[in-house]
């Protein structure tokens, strides 16, 4: 700790941060633009200028930017001195000589830091009498919006996306005054958080084109905190609503899980929630679907579920409140987990593996603390993106024994200094990920020969360890290089997961960390509740399709599944054949939908309150943030709480609210006690005041419903949370799990988030959200076995495994328009010499056999893929969801 | 009067080649240095010599040296560049240098890396300079044919790559660390001090970045000693100086004097005096960004301390004068328009001021301006100062600016006044 005196009075800080940090910290208003809290300091913008003084006998000071200098013991620096007052008002005259005038029709207008450092500045009148200059403007794709006279050029966005998130297709050009942010030419924007540009940019420049189709202001919006549910991380979101729509997704800070961002996938991909394919109506048999409201859908729902005759089938893509709810309702022993025997026993595996304390299960902010990474059959951008990214600033961070006296914040001089020094980086994966170039070594392998690299290195550590089997000279070369590099590390982490469904890179992995003692071990899962799914610990989907098939069973309840994604097609026609009742709750048909006697509508994320499970074992809840004119469309565990108050005979407005939910998990399954702390009881309040979800300058409430009715309804009610659906009630902060929109008087863009925090880039105050339910304990005592069995391939064999696409391979992303824009079309890749082989070339049609069922996809010729291994991107069909198979290639004849 | 730098540079022939610049005693001082003197002896040499860096800035070169890092625990790379990115306006003295004996800056460059321990040495040429470049990439060659290049150089165990690389025309890259930039491959923005590149550098490694006249001199010093440095000058600043004058003076050119002798001798004497039916108005000592002298300040000495003193600074020390024909409105917007183009874009005041500050100038030679327009002018001039912005380009574009608006202002006032430039907008492009 340093005393600093700000303007006389002295202050207790930290030091190691800069001046700007301590202020803004401290709560003091310092206008910035180029320094971002995880981006650090440059100096470029020249916003944030204090005085500092040699001593508290100089009067004359020195003009200073506060974000480019350290805290030292007895500085003493003025805010309020006037010339640094001027220096920052003088700074906004600058900018604003080639700034449009055009707030008005500016997306950014309302939460724009450019207008926040403004007005903060007090610059208003307008001195520069000339022409301003002006710039074409570029097409970067369905998801950014370009307008370049607004730039001001503080550099953040190149810095974001180049230095931060390692993109190559987004640059600075020019000089002087005409400098120019963009891409060399029109084109998509292809590094996969191009959408943090909407949010780094201090003003209009890269706004969200998503938005631009059902534009509304910030304060205009009813806003929720919410959960991502497009991969297994649990990024913290916020939900933005206006006219019954979900319009925007923006980050929510969470210093422990996604920081200051998120990724495209989980900020474009929400438009599934508005897309023609939601379930609005419910259906009944052959009823007439308009007959049926929520009363009669209930009671005849009710009767066809017979105690004991009923099974219920759940979902790793919905909350912990609804698959528990499920579970209650027909009872645990009825419950099955809706994934495939060969997913569950991967997730046993890995919940095994995190409960044995053999490593640390880090969080994201912790991987990024990490001085040595081993990546085991993961393409992190793919699969786990805000990882991806994570890992990057870990390896930027050069390796430790780099030594310099630079602090932290000293962002550029820092990259100077480190340049290609990058600490430990090692990937084997059978395709080139875009981490690649940040590693030592990167192997292109097969499932098999990673495994084994796996157990190499483990057994190279510690000889107990199982050793490896069928590994060339080259590679336990490698494997001993990647042993030395982990050994010598003090925070090691080795990354693998589900994507390619091998229970080998999990032992492996296990083992490894095992072997080096103090390892972080770190697990990517499917789906955005894989893990909770699994820690239920109820049989798999083909035990709930055995049971049918042998038991005299009525009724089938599909929780928000599709069955035609878990297992072959063959085999879920076979069980809905075995079935008498299907009822199936979801918010998109698909082809599960499809065969439902009785099809139950319900909300998506947006619609609904619930927790999920991230892949770190941390229960985090995601509120309501729209509300359905539709009394059909409401959150499943609502519908399976009706209906078991139905069975049970309880009035239904005895309402659970998911906090009581929550505690009855706990008690119900005892791996879950603490989950009830992830949120707050529903009679919280504050003052004896709720959390508005919108703004104090919200609009049109009394006029949006007008045409239908000129009497202002009364607002929704939430009974669930502490929350509100209207503008009034507290004002002030609201405890760090329910914000649902960042604001604080003076700062209306997200860069608001700084007064929500105990230090700046630190902890929300009261600590970041969510609970950690695995605090691993019990001490594995041995090493995984190496169970090699070799494969055998035929000529015409190969093995395929999944691969994962950011953009396609998640279930409810595909049904955004720019998700699928960006997504691929279904294909088969192939290595090119077994491509050569079978005389195919790029794009021609090979025609397969699996599973019975003979497919014909176009090839791509993937240069670097191991021989007689095929992929199939994950999610696009459903054939694929059952891999890795071996897999009969038929044509061997020329196909042009 | 010794011109060691120029002795052996004469226009109407080619370089000396390496035999013949051995001749003269070219390389003594690298056989002086590596056998009989340890690096930390001839860093403190031209410490005590008192170089001082012939850039502009005037810092003592051996203290500069002094703050790369050594030992063992300091990086085993180290970096010497020649900054011979000479793009001062009205500035053509390191050209001399480079086309008339690129072997003494070679010589020079071996010196400096034995001092500073570097094993790697660059050359960052203006990218205008073509005939340069050709003649020290041929001097590059003979020397490493040579063995004053390369590995175990004269049989020591100093080891010095030299590389070439010309630039692509930018003026800021002769800001240190903006050169480190470029040279990297990177956009040519400056980068922020500290840390200086004397500890993170050329491609984060400890890295002294010279002047190209600043290291010509060092052979001479470790040859004859730095008390004879010393006496070559006229003041307490230690060496000769190539000094430069440009403008409607009779006799345009360069000349090596002692370090001191006054600005009117060069203009009179060396520079003959102005043209015929011109007066001298004033000038700007050191190149463009440098404060106007005026006829008051004719008898100062022209090293760093004097200048300053009077107002401005010695800068590179090549004048460009201003004469009585001349409009200094239409001279200085000149002089901004260059200031402004050549701004890197990096920070706030300089990318948006200079701009503002060049049309201002030009409306006020058109016959547009307003009185306000100088409060502006003069609101620039004060917070485009040093320390406001993040490297010296703006400072620099602001001391031409700053010190006509205080020895110029009538004309100022009168092209507001009759609403037109009195000189007929004559002035020097």
């Amino acid at each position: 700790m340093a005393t600093i005196y700000i303007d006389n009075k002295a202050y207790e800080v930290k030091e190691g941060k800069n001046l700007l940090e301590t202020c803004l910290t401290l709560g003091f208003n310092l206008p910035y633009f180029c320094w971002h809290p995880a981006m650090g300091s440059v100096g470029a913008c020249r916003q944030c200028a204090v005085k500092v003084f040699k001593d508290e006998t100089d009067t004359r000071g020195r003009i200073t930017m506060s974000c480019m200098e350290s805290v030292s013991n007895e500085l003493r620096l003025s805010i309020s001195d006037a010339d640094a007052v001027q220096f920052r008002a003088n700074i906004i005259e600058w900018l604003m000589t080639n700034h449009p005038h055009d707030c008005a029709v500016c997306d950014e207008g309302g939460s724009c830091h450019l207008q926040d450092m403004t007005v903060m500045t007090g610059h208003n009148y307008r001195r520069f009498e000339y022409k301003k200059r002006t710039y074409q403007n570029q097409y970067l794709g369905p998801f950014i919006n370009h307008e370049m006279n607004r730039c001001i050029q503080c550099y953040r966005c190149v810095r974001f996306y180049k230095d931060y998130a390692g993109g190559k297709d987004l640059d600075v050009f020019a000089a002087h005054n005409h400098v120019y942010f963009g891409r060399s030419e029109d084109g998509i924007l292809q590094n996969e958080f191009s959408g943090n540009l909407a949010e780094v940019c201090p003003t209009g420049v890269f706004t969200d084109k998503t938005l631009k189709e059902h534009y509304t202001r910030k304060w205009d919006f009813t806003s929720a905190p919410s959960v991502c549910q497009h991969c297994s991380l649990g990024c913290n979101i916020i939900a933005a609503e206006r006219y019954g729509e979900l319009r925007q997704i923006t980050s929510r800070y969470n210093g422990e899980v996604n920081g200051y961002f998120i990724c495209d996938r989980g900020r474009f991909g929400y438009e599934f929630v508005n897309s023609p394919l939601r379930i609005k109506e419910a259906k009944l048999r052959d009823e007439n679907s308009k007959d049926l409201n929520k009363k009669n859908l209930l009671n005849k729902t009710s009767a066809l579920i017979t105690p004991g005759k009923t099974i219920g089938i759940g979902s790793p893509r919905t909350s912990m409140e609804s698959n528990f709810a499920l579970r209650k309702l027909i009872g645990a022993e009825n419950f099955y987990q809706g994934i495939s025997e060969q997913e569950a026993s991967l997730h046993k595996l890995i919940l095994e593996v995190m409960n044995s304390g053999i490593a640390y299960i880090p969080s994201l902010k912790e991987v990024e603390e990490a001085d040595a990474i081993l990546v085991l059959g993961e393409d992190l951008h793919n699969s786990a993106p805000m990882l991806a990214l994570a890992v990057r600033q870990a390896i930027q961070k050069g390796p430790s024994e780099l030594k310099t006296s630079l602090p932290a914040w000293h962002s550029l001089a820092l990259k100077e200094f480190i340049q290609q020094e990058h600490a430990p980086l090692f990937i084997a994966n059978p395709l080139k990920t875009q981490l690649d170039e940040l590693a030592q070594a990167s192997l292109n392998l097969s499932p098999a020969e990673i495994i084994q690299l796996g157990y190499a290195i483990a057994h190279h550590i510690d000889s107990a360890s199982p050793i490896e089997h069928l590994l060339s000279e080259s590679l336990l070369k490698e494997a001993k290089a990647i042993a030395k590099a982990l050994s010598k590390a003090k925070k090691p982490l080795i990354i693998t997961g589900t994507s390619s469904m091998q229970e080998g890179l999990v032992k492996a992995a296990a083992n490894i960390a095992k072997s080096l003692k103090t390892a972080n071990l770190c697990f990517v899962e499917h789906e955005c509740n894989s893990l909770g799914l699994a820690m239920m610990d109820a049989p798999p989907l083909e035990e709930a399709m055995k049971h049918v098939f042998l038991n005299d069973t009525d009724t089938v309840i599909i929780l928000e599944n599709d069955l035609y994604r878990r297992t072959s097609s063959g085999n879920v026609d076979r069980f809905f054949e075995a079935c008498k009742e299907i009822i199936v709750i979801d918010h998109l048909h698909n082809k599960t939908t499809q065969k439902a006697s009785v099809l139950i509508p319900t909300g998506t994320f947006a619609e609904s309150d619930g927790t999920l499970i991230n892949n770190e074992g941390r229960a985090q809840s995601f509120f309501q943030a729209l509300n359905a004119k539709n009394e059909l469309i409401q959150e499943s565990w609502r519908w399976l709480n009706e209906l078991f108050s139905l069975q049970k005979g309880i009035s239904i407005k005895d309402r659970t609210s998911p906090h009581e939910l929550l505690e009855e998990i706990a008690i119900a399954m005892p791996q879950f006690k603490g989950i009830a702390q992830a949120v707050l009881q529903s009679d919280f309040r504050i003052n004896g005041q709720r959390i508005p979800r919108e703004p104090h300058r919200y609009s049109g409430r009394t006029a949006m419903n007008a045409h239908d009715n000129v009497s202002e309804p009364k607002p929704a009610q939430d009974l669930d949370t502490p929350m509100s659906f209207t503008m009034e009630g507290y004002r002030g902060e609201p405890p760090s799990s329910i914000i649902p929109f960042y604001w604080s008087p003076g700062w209306n863009s997200v860069q608001s988030v700084n007064k929500f925090q105990i230090e700046i880039g630190g902890a929300l105050h009261g600590g970041d959200p969510g609970i950690r339910l695995i605090n691993n304990k019990e001490g594995m005592s041995s090493y995984y076995d190496n169970n090699f069995v070799p494969i055998e391939l035929k000529d015409q064999e190969w093995l395929a495994i999944p691969v994962q696409h950011i953009y396609g391979s998640d279930e409810l992303s595909i049904h955004t328009p720019g998700v699928t824009e960006r997504s691929p079309q279904p294909y088969i890749g192939l290595n090119k010499l077994d491509a050569e082989n079978l005389n195919l070339q790029d794009g021609s049609k090979v025609t397969f056999e699996t599973d019975g069922e003979e497919v014909t996809l176009p090839l791509r010729i993937i240069t670097e893929l191991p021989r007689k291994v095929a992929i199939l991107p994950h999610g696009l069909q459903d054939f694929n969801c059952h891999l890795p198979i071996i897999l009969r290639i038929k044509n061997l004849k020329k196909s042009r | 009067m010794e011109r060691p730098l120029t002795k052996n540079i004469h226009i109407d022939r080619p370089p000396l080649n390496l035999k013949e610049y051995e001749m003269t005693g070219g390389y003594k001082s690298v056989r002086n240095a590596l056998k009989n003197m340890s690096p930390e002896e001839v860093r403190s040499l031209i410490q005590e010599s008192n170089l001082k860096g012939r850039g502009g800035a005037g810092f003592n070169t051996g203290m500069k040296w002094s703050f790369v890092p050594k030992g063992p625990d300091a990086p085993a790379t180290k970096y010497l560049i020649a900054n011979a990115d000479e793009m001062e306006p009205g500035t053509f003295k390191d050209r001399l240098l480079l086309e008339g004996n690129p072997h003494q800056l070679i010589e020079g460059m071996i010196v400096s890396s034995y001092a500073i321990q570097a094993t790697t040495a660059y050359i960052f040429l203006r990218w205008a300079y073509k005939e340069a470049a050709l003649r020290i990439r041929q001097a590059i060659h003979e020397a490493y044919e040579a063995g004053y290049l390369g590995k175990n150089i004269l049989g020591t165990e100093l080891n010095l790559e030299m590389h070439l690389h010309t630039g692509a025309g930018r003026y800021i890259c002769g800001e240190e660390t903006a050169l480190l930039n470029s040279l990297e491959g990177k956009r040519a923005s400056p980068r922020a001090k500290p840390p200086f590149p004397q500890v993170s550098g050329l491609f984060g490694k400890p890295t002294i970045v010279n002047n190209v006249e600043t290291l010509c001199n060092i052979p001479h010093i470790v040859n004859h000693g730095a008390d004879w440095f010393r006496s070559l000058s006229y003041s307490e600043d230690g060496g000769t100086k190539l000094y430069g004058v440009s403008g409607r003076v009779k006799k345009p050119g360069i000349w090596e004097l002692p370090m001191g002798i006054t600005m009117r001798q060069l203009v009179e004497e060396y520079a003959g005096g102005m043209q015929k039916g011109y007066n001298f108005r004033g000038a700007l000592p050191g190149g463009a960004s440098t404060d106007f002298l005026t006829e008051q300040h004719l008898d100062i000495k022209m090293d760093f301390k004097t200048v300053s003193a009077a107002g401005s600074r010695l800068g590179t020390g090549t004048m460009i004068v201003l004469d009585d024909h001349t409009c200094p409105v239409g001279f200085v917007h000149n002089l901004q328009h260059f200031f402004a183009q050549e701004s890197c874009g990096w920070c706030t005041p300089c990318r948006e001021g200079l701009p503002w500050v060049e049309r201002i100038l030009l409306s006020i030679e058109k016959g547009e301006g307003r009185l306000e327009d100088l409060d502006l002018l003069s609101f620039h001039t004060t917070y485009l100062g040093p320390g406001s912005t993040f490297c010296a380009l703006a400072p620099g574009a602001m001391e031409p600016l700053q010190s006509a608006l205080k020895y110029f202002r009538e004309d100022f006032e009168r092209h507001i006044h009759d609403k037109k430039c009195p000189y007929n907008g004559n002035h020097i492009h």
